[in-house]
């Protein structure tokens, strides 16, 4: 049922990079151009979602590892006043510039809680997804444009109480990124320490808020981008003719939507706790400071609110790795020149892993005492996941074979965390396994793997995807000797910062130390690593420089695409005006063919989009009819 | 620029954008309320093992049966002013929206009085573990029921507007409305018996 005012209205003409004509009928409300704000701020259109939340997340991205640099400082020169910057951060934090420890656990605590969910999962889920996911699904935009907005904005507002939290007294959240109680129940408690702490703003309380905000945004997000692959992808564009990126996010979408809820109940406990004086996570006959815990009427678990967090923490790295493996997929098909190799089977995998992540949580916690028989299960389950992910790898692997290679930057950024995510991925291995997880459990050996994941191997994926669809949100080209300039030294030092972590972390390396090691008798003859991780990370904040710089002067200097198709790729994206205006496309797209027809023998060019007709295969009303037809 | 299937139903999925959201969005309810089950069924399990854990409390399990029967009650409501709403009597779906919306306030006086009744009586959520849960759970299943409640009765207020232009619009936002409530109402149905039926009784140490 359309609404009353079904008048055609007059349509601009279709050059101008608006697209109107698809639309049939205007609602009453959109009549008029929108203004600033409403345009640019609080605007509706997925693409100007997409650029907050990526502008946000990279800005988030750069503070989380301005953070770490702090921490390598200590790490390396442990005791040493820092250099130039050290009177910065007061008394408190710094006393003569020297680091504090309790400023050291805010860092670390900080910097996994910004990288993990404010700068990589917005980056990859809440910029990519929302700026790529419709355009290659054929789709005006989000199903909820207005919910969109909502979900970037409790982002926003998430982000700036965490980051505020440095700022009260007692500093941001300083018990992990994970903020397992006790500890994080005790830490900036004013029942225990009135004096010191705020009621309500003090760094804990702050953290959990925050998380609540984070967590409507995710919620909000993901059920906007399964409603939208489900219901807006164009005319013949059936489930196996999906772009592999859309798959990811679609289940990434899936992940975020079913693992977060429970973090939220572990959030509103711990609130509790805080707030109300409850115990859910307090134990009985709790001792802080030498001193019996009255308070607290006791009888809660610890390990309950491990089992809670790590019910979202586990899916949520498989939030942070699929959109990744979904753009370096893109990548990958687009610059050999075929099509992806195994690409039913690559679906039906990301469906398995996304399945199976949700029953191996509690590989993260085989030294809680849970018992054997648990980690027994969860150890087959571990092992279960790691198939589906080397099928992914794998097929991504074979894709380069026989391909002759357009290495321009994405490829090179997506050809490098291949290997990158191969040695984080197997080097969970011996993690996953009851025994050895014995001896390495919160070792450096765990921050090597999960930052291979992440670091070489996501990051690099994202920033493959920003040189990738730069041209398509600006209609100019990244510079390619900036780019070079960019990857090169980041591939180095990345392994110089990560690869050692492996080395010493065998050795037995506790990650939580902070002071990188000093005072240990079996350290001594692997503390030089130390320096060599912390000089790697300094200079990768150096290489990371030529990226701003080409990210920026690109918008205004770069070389301008020729069409809308630079890159000769097939999939929808592209076969939108450069950039895309207020509804995407000039006329609906009609899909005819699956997303990875490159090099089709007998095919005039070597690349056929998706919205291009056959005439002698398909007739375009039999595609448009049958959703289920075989690519 | 339009969304398409805002009203009508795509095709080959048979559903309409919001009806697919709604319970998306309810699966993700089912997740937190599922989160809050769990360590209800954890701690209670702890508090088995460790006789020095109180566990139980005394709830009044007759207000607790009324508010079943209101909530009950309400959800059939809100499923007759959807189906007056199909059938185009506006006035009677205001009608039955009405009763909806004073079931609900009904269900939070209910509430409230036996908040009320605990907090003069000197019980808090740190009283112990299992007032904690019950605090919790209960509290943010009535953070649950106003937020329905504004929803519908944004719609029984404000819904006239968007019933002149498009009736079917209306009835589908109060479709998925409606689906919340039914949501609102299951989680009641499970909170009543583990709170006001399993736990009014001191419990037997494990046998081990």
């Amino acid at each position: 049922m359309k609404p009353l005012d079904h008048e055609e209205t007059d349509h601009s003409p279709a050059g101008d990079g608006h697209a109107h004509a698809n639309e049939h009928a205007h609602g009453h409300d959109d009549h008029h151009e929108p203004g600033f704000w409403q345009k640019y701020i609080f605007s509706t259109d997925h693409k100007i979602i997409g650029i907050q939340y990526g502008f946000t997340a990279l800005v988030f991205m750069l503070i989380g590892f301005a953070l770490m640099i702090l921490m390598r400082w200590q790490l390396a020169n442990p005791g040493t006043a820092f250099p130039v910057i050290g009177s910065w951060f007061g008394e408190t934090y710094m006393p003569n510039g020297v680091m504090t420890p309790e400023f050291y656990n805010s860092l670390g605590a900080m910097h996994g809680t910004i990288m993990v969910f404010l700068a990589v999962v917005p980056l990859a889920f809440g910029a990519f997804g929302n700026y790529v996911m419709p355009l290659q699904i054929g789709a005006p935009d989000m199903a909820f444009p207005k919910l969109n907005m909502a979900s970037y904005w409790a982002y926003f507002v998430g982000g700036v109480i965490m980051f505020a939290s440095f700022f009260v007294p007692g500093g941001a959240a300083k018990s992990g990124w994970t903020n397992y109680p006790p500890l994080s129940g005790i830490a900036d408690n004013p029942m225990f320490k009135p004096d010191l702490y705020h009621v309500f703003f003090n760094g804990q309380t702050l953290w959990l808020v925050a998380m609540i905000f984070v967590i409507t945004s995710s919620l909000l997000g993901s059920v906007n981008f399964i409603t939208t692959v489900i219901q807006l992808r164009a005319k013949g564009l059936t489930w196996m003719r999906l772009p592999f990126f859309v798959w990811a996010q679609f289940i990434s979408a899936f992940l975020l939507l079913l693992a977060f809820p429970p973090l939220e109940a572990a959030a509103v406990m711990q609130l509790m706790d805080r707030l109300a004086g409850t115990s859910f996570f307090m134990p009985t006959g709790l001792v802080v400071d030498g001193t019996a815990v009255d308070a607290l009427s006791g009888g809660g678990s610890p390990l309950l609110y491990q089992h809670l967090f790590w019910f979202l923490g586990h899916p949520e790295v498989y939030v942070l790795i699929l959109p990744a493996l979904g753009i370096v997929s893109e990548i990958i098909a687009n610059n050999t020149r075929k099509p992806l190799f195994g690409y039913r089977m690559m679906v039906y995998s990301v469906v398995v892993l996304g399945f199976l992540s949700f029953i191996v949580w509690a590989h993260h916690m085989y030294l809680t005492g849970m018992g054997t028989k648990i980690s027994m299960f969860f150890q087959t389950t571990t092992m279960l996941i790691s198939i589906p992910s080397v099928i992914i790898i794998t097929s991504l692997l074979i894709s380069l074979w026989g391909g002759s290679i357009r290495f321009n930057i994405p490829m090179l950024f997506a050809t490098a965390f291949i290997p990158m995510f191969g040695i984080g991925g197997l080097t969970g291995l011996p993690l996953a396994f009851n025994a050895t997880d014995l001896h390495l459990h919160d070792t450096y050996y765990v921050i090597g793997h999960f930052h291979y994941v992440v670091a070489p191997g996501t990051i690099f994926a994202l920033f493959a995807g920003i040189y990738y669809w730069f041209p398509k949100m600006t209609g100019r080209h990244m510079n390619t000797f900036l780019g070079h300039l960019h990857f090169w030294p980041s591939l180095i030092l990345m392994n110089g910062v990560f690869f050692p972590m492996f080395i010493q972390g065998m050795r037995g390396f506790h990650r939580r130390w902070y002071d990188g090691g000093q005072v240990w008798e079996f350290t001594q003859d692997l503390l030089w690593l130390n320096q060599v991780m912390s000089i790697s990370a300094f200079l990768l904040a150096i290489a990371q420089i030529p990226f701003m710089i080409n990210l920026f002067m690109s918008i205004k200097f770069g070389k301008k695409v020729t069409s809308d198709n630079p890159w000769n790729a097939t999939t929808l994206e592209w076969a939108t005006p450069t950039p895309p205006g207020h509804g995407n496309f000039l006329k609906e797209p009609v899909v005819y063919r699956g997303p990875y027809e490159y090099s089709v023998p007998g095919a005039p060019t070597d690349f056929s989009m998706q919205n291009e007709p056959d005439p002698e295969t398909l007739q375009p009303a039999a595609a448009a009819e049958l959703p289920t037809a075989k690519h | 620029m339009e969304i398409p299937y805002t009203v009508s139903a795509r095709p080959d999925t048979g559903l309409w954008n919001a009806k697919i959201g709604i319970w998306l969005f309810l699966a993700s309810e089912v997740m937190l309320f599922g989160g809050l089950f769990s360590a209800f069924i954890f701690l209670k399990l702890g508090a088995v093992a460790d006789p020095s854990i109180k566990w139980g409390g005394d709830l009044n399990w007759q207000l607790g049966f009324v508010n079943t029967m209101v909530l009950i009650g309400s959800s059939v409501t809100v499923i007759m002013a959807w189906a007056e709403l199909k059938l185009r009597n506006f006035k009677k779906f205001q009608m039955y929206m009405a009763l909806t919306i004073g079931a609900s306030f009904l269900f939070l006086i209910i509430k409230g009085f036996e908040y009320y009744a605990k907090f003069t009586h000197g019980i808090f959520p740190k009283t112990s573990t299992f007032y904690s849960i019950y605090f919790t759970m209960t509290g943010l299943h009535a953070l649950h029921v106003i937020g329905g409640a504004i929803v519908l009765g944004y719609f029984w207020l404000a819904g006239r507007e968007l019933y002149k232009r498009n009736p079917e619009h209306l009835a589908n936002r109060v479709e998925v409305g409606g689906l919340f409530w039914h949501f609102v109402d299951l989680v009641w149905i499970f909170l009543f018996p583990i709170f006001y039926l399993l736990s009014s009784y001191p419990l037997t140490p494990a046998a081990h």
